[in-house]
């Protein structure tokens, strides 16, 4: 189990001094002007060393993502924008960085958008989280008087501006693009890409869109250093991480642990195990809404990472974990993830907004066993004509779920369906 | 998802003093040109003025914006969060029912808004004083299941308490928001298995809990004089907006319509013919083409000065005679406009 001194976000609870000073005392922007001074190359290759994987869903090394920005400016300005639009079912990690530990954003805001020239910052909060909003923004206030951001950052000489923005609710705006059009005051449609957001992003200038938890990190891993992070999880799959864990278990919680950590350890450490025992697991949904599920064999051995789960053909994806005890009615919890879908399309691409209507109802249907069993391979066909066929990953995202609930529990959609049949045979 | 205004609008908007000030700080947030980013905060503080977002509210911020309605339609439409219609006068009860708060008894939560506010979603109750909806995820998913009050997360719900936190709230008390079951914030409530160390400074509440206690805004229609204003991003403005940043020279908002207040007319300075033998490009001013250029002449007007000079009391009277372009004056403000053009 990862030890307290390890841990990055030293105040995820909120237990401790939530102020600046709080935050100075618990080590937070120590030395950010000599890490200025290293330059945006060190800055760069450390993060790349780090192994740091994005942290909002898709898991992209941030360092490589950096340095996709301009070298040399063209005259457009460049800009870093946090993607704070938390809204993938499952994922409460950012808020608790928001509301209790934002000092670190704020630095990890400045020392990153040095490191892509970029002298203007926005953070997209999503419009619900009313109240992180207020506490970043404090934040934010607090490190302009304090003159460690603003003009002359830190006394570093890079002038730089950090603004906080907020959405109204429309979870397609955590997509990078539509996250920027809605940025530009702009219904949040996903645009096409190429030119990806490096080349023209915000207000047609060069962009890098990173998670809060990608940027929250950066100042400790520099000032601890690459291989200090890069020795916790395996390879490939490095360093410490939020995880957001929901549903069925004793003591859901939020929690900073060591990137692979095995199922078991992580439920058992910290969230007092599942409702009911072990044996009472039936499912978990390891990544957020958008992976597929798994069955309690497969979890009882897992490693929670990138790669071990995407072998076992879900993810890792924000690492908001669901658990689903066996009182749980599978085809139900994953037509709910259906009508999620169908509720935040953009409507922007006809396989995704007819497609995830469609599929919703048809998992209506099939949680009251009202189909034929060849239904199932129909909906598993649709899936795959939605997935890989829109502008953005929301219609993979719809159709992943389903097909992970066919993949694994083909039994008990099939059992219901002909459990009805019986039942009508012999009404 | 398709989403309508609603029938019944009232006259007109205005921002309280306050949040016009805190508004054109937000404004300055974007760069020169680029107000239109400036849409959503602005909207939402204009439902949180109000209680819902409404058709004038809507054109009021498209017009600080410089916007056309449509666009600024478009997005009043298109975000969940801007109430369309008319909520509860005490508070909007939104819950959770995505899937973490499903399997943690959303749906006991809904039956009981059901049952205690109205059995459809988005109806007021009888008494006027609650609304509520389902809503997809909030991303408070492990203190499952909650629900949106006002501006605050009641989290860690219980059909019960959820019953009691609507007795309370009719009773015109504000119960304190976060988690109902004694938990601080989203550690594992049967105790801490991490961060046990260096307890201190600890405030009452959790980070969202005691901002909401502090300022005391949950279900408060805000005005905007609830936090001081600090727009510490505006160089050299210090920490308060003054006045108005000179980048943003969005048609200024106007005060209320011809149609909705009754003006009495009165008549303004006419010529016969242009002074000097030769009038102004009257369409020069955004909104006026060559038809509504010859009808001012008509009228007897070939001077922006004689424009910017309009009282309220002229302005009903070219109105009135305006025929189909009534209402252009407001609209695309002329007076600002010629008196922008009348110093040039």
């Amino acid at each position: 189990m990862l030890k307290d001194q390890d841990r990055i976000f030293t105040n995820l609870y909120g237990m401790h001094d939530r102020s600046l000073k709080g935050a100075q005392m618990r080590g937070h922007w120590d030395g950010t002007k000599d890490i200025l001074g290293k330059g945006r190359d060190w800055i760069i290759n450390e993060m790349k060393a780090s192994g740091l994987r994005g942290r909002g869903g898709a898991g992209f090394p941030t360092g490589l993502k950096w340095s996709f920005m301009p070298k040399e400016t063209d005259g457009r300005p460049a800009y870093l924008v946090v993607n704070a639009d938390e809204s993938e079912p499952g994922t409460c990690k950012d808020r608790e960085i928001m509301r209790h530990d934002p000092h670190t954003l704020v630095e990890g805001c400045l020392i990153a958008s040095f490191a892509m020239g970029a002298h203007a910052c926005y953070i997209y909060i999503r419009g619900e989280y009313v109240r992180e909003k207020e506490a970043l923004q404090n934040a934010i206030d607090v490190a302009y008087d304090a003159g460690l951001v603003g003009k002359n950052a830190c006394g570093s000489g890079w002038d730089f501006d950090i603004y906080l923005h907020h959405g109204a609710g429309a979870y397609i705006c955590g997509e990078e693009t539509a996250l920027l059009e809605s940025l530009e005051g702009k219904k949040g449609m996903p645009r096409m890409k190429p030119p990806f957001p490096a080349g023209a992003g915000l207000y047609g200038c060069p962009t890098t869109v990173n998670n809060v938890e990608s940027i929250a990190v950066v100042p400790t891993i520099l000032r601890r250093g690459a291989a200090w992070f890069a020795g916790f999880g395996r390879p490939n799959n490095t360093g410490t991480k939020l995880f957001a864990i929901s549903g069925h278990v004793n003591n859901p919680c939020v929690v900073e642990e060591e990137m692979s950590i095995p199922f078991k350890e992580l439920i058992d450490k910290h969230c007092g195990g599942i409702r009911g025992g072990w044996k009472n697991l039936k499912a978990v949904i390891p990544g957020g809404s958008s992976v597929p599920c798994l069955r309690a064999e497969q979890m009882e051995e897992a490693i929670m990472d990138f790669d071990w789960l995407r072998e076992k053909r879900s993810g890792l994806g924000t690492a908001a974990v669901i658990v689903m005890d066996q009182s749980t009615d599978m085809i139900k919890a994953i037509w709910r993830l259906s009508k999620f879908y169908k509720h935040e399309s953009c409507g922007q691409c006809t396989p995704c907004r007819e497609g995830t209507g469609w599929m919703m109802r048809v998992m209506e249907r099939l949680v009251k066993g009202e189909a034929a069993v060849e239904e199932i391979d129909m909906l598993l066909d649709v899936t795959k004509q939605v997935e890989g066929h829109t502008i953005c990953a929301l219609g993979d995202a719809a159709a992943w779920p389903i097909q992970g609930l066919i993949r694994n529990f083909r039994d008990e959609i099939e059992d219901r369906i002909k459990g009805r049949g019986m039942r009508v045979a012999a009404e | 998802m398709l989403r309508r205004l609603y029938h019944d609008q009232p006259a007109s908007f205005a921002f309280t003093p306050a949040n016009q000030a805190w508004a054109e700080g937000q404004i300055a947030k974007y760069p020169a040109g680029r107000q239109a980013s400036a849409i959503i905060p602005l909207l939402w503080r204009a439902q949180e003025q109000e209680g819902w977002l409404t058709r004038p509210a809507i054109e009021h911020v498209a017009k600080m914006l410089g916007l056309a309605y449509i666009r600024a339609l478009e997005v009043a439409t298109f975000y969940f969060m801007f109430q369309l219609q008319p909520v509860g006068s005490i508070a909007h009860v939104q819950v959770c029912g995505t899937l973490s708060c499903m399997l943690c008894g959303s749906e006991d939560l809904m039956q009981v808004c059901k049952d205690k506010i109205s059995p459809k979603a988005h109806h007021l109750s009888a008494d006027g004083r609650f609304s509520w909806e389902e809503v997809e995820c909030l991303g408070a998913c492990t203190n499952a299941p909650m629900a949106q009050i006002g501006k605050d997360y009641y989290e860690d719900l219980t059909p019960a308490r959820l019953s009691g936190l609507l007795d309370e709230m009719a009773a015109g008390r504000v119960p304190v928001p976060g988690p109902q079951n004694g938990r601080y914030a989203a550690e594992p409530m049967k105790g801490l298995t991490s961060l046990t160390k260096h307890e201190s400074g600890r405030t009452k509440y959790n980070g969202s809990a005691q901002l909401a206690v502090d300022i005391g805004d949950t279900v408060k229609r805000v005005d905007g004089t609830e936090v001081p204003l600090r727009t510490p991003w505006i160089a050299g403005s210090g920490t308060v907006v003054k006045e108005r940043p000179a980048k943003v020279a969005a048609p200024k908002a106007v005060a209320p319509k011809a149609a909705e207040v009754e003006v009495e007319e009165a008549a303004p300075e006419i010529l016969t013919a242009p002074r000097g033998g030769a009038g102004d490009d009257l369409k020069l001013i955004v909104g006026v083409g060559p038809k509504l250029e010859a009808l001012l002449h008509e009228l007897g007007f070939w001077h922006f000065v004689q424009i910017a000079n309009w009282t309220p009391a002229q302005v009903a009277w070219v109105n009135s005679r305006l025929g189909t372009f009534k209402g252009r004056i407001e609209r695309d403000d002329w007076i600002e406009q010629a008196r922008v053009l009348s110093r040039k």
